[in-house]
């Protein structure tokens, strides 16, 4: 079910001021966060965010598509890289 | 034979049933349509008279959104997730469920027949 709208958007506070400060200073640097819960703001475009996926900061630059999306769905927490091809003689060992 | 919204000719069959043959209307869409036009329920498509025709396509044309352009819509929304690199489109590209659903078994839907690994006995 979708989130009340008389609530607002969800985003943890030190973000915005964060990135309020990261737009009007020199824009550049990263924010590392570890809130994937957050949502994604129009303020927010333009704003690199680090966003912790459990093991490191994956870069996401937010552009105007993301507007209403989680910080987490950019910064996948699995990595699975495909089954390794069966091997016969391992098998029969 | 009744042309409706473009390629779609539905047959002999209720007018109610035979709207649904068109992508992008299903049984509430139609039953609304047979409603405002005026048809009862038990007549067949080739009953219809050419003013009800003409006002069930303009009705169409006005209010619902059909067959390729409904696909292309679809279609440009899930590109739109793949392009943006979020956890759902990389569920597109990948061929497997978007909703959280498990893989683990089942999901044949998303991925297709199942293909036999070898050497997986018991």
């Amino acid at each position: 079910m979708a989130r009340s709208v008389w609530k607002g958007p969800f985003v943890d506070g030190y973000l915005l001021k964060k990135a309020d400060a990261a737009r009007s200073s020199g824009r550049k640097e990263i924010i590392k966060t570890w809130s994937r819960r957050s949502t994604v703001l129009p303020q927010f475009v333009g704003v690199t965010f680090g966003v912790y996926n459990g093991r490191k900061f994956i870069p996401v630059n937010i552009t105007e598509d993301m507007v209403g999306h989680k910080l987490g769905e950019f910064s996948p927490t699995r990595t699975f890289t495909g089954h390794t091809a069966a091997d016969k003689k391992a098998k029969r060992d | 034979m009744a042309r409706i919204a473009g390629v779609n000719i539905p047959t002999n069959k209720r007018v109610l049933i035979a709207l649904t043959y068109i992508y992008g209307i299903g049984d509430k869409a139609a039953s609304d349509i047979c409603e405002k036009v005026g048809i009862p329920t038990e007549r067949r498509v080739n009953q219809l008279t050419d003013a009800e025709v003409l006002q069930i396509r303009e009705m169409i044309d006005r209010d619902y959104r059909v067959e390729g352009d409904l696909r292309r819509e679809t279609a440009i929304n899930i590109k739109r997730l793949m392009d943006l690199g979020c956890y759902r489109g990389l569920r597109h590209r990948r061929g497997l469920p978007v909703h959280g659903q498990r893989t683990h078994t089942n999901a044949r839907t998303r991925k297709g027949p199942a293909k036999a690994i070898a050497g997986k006995k018991k």
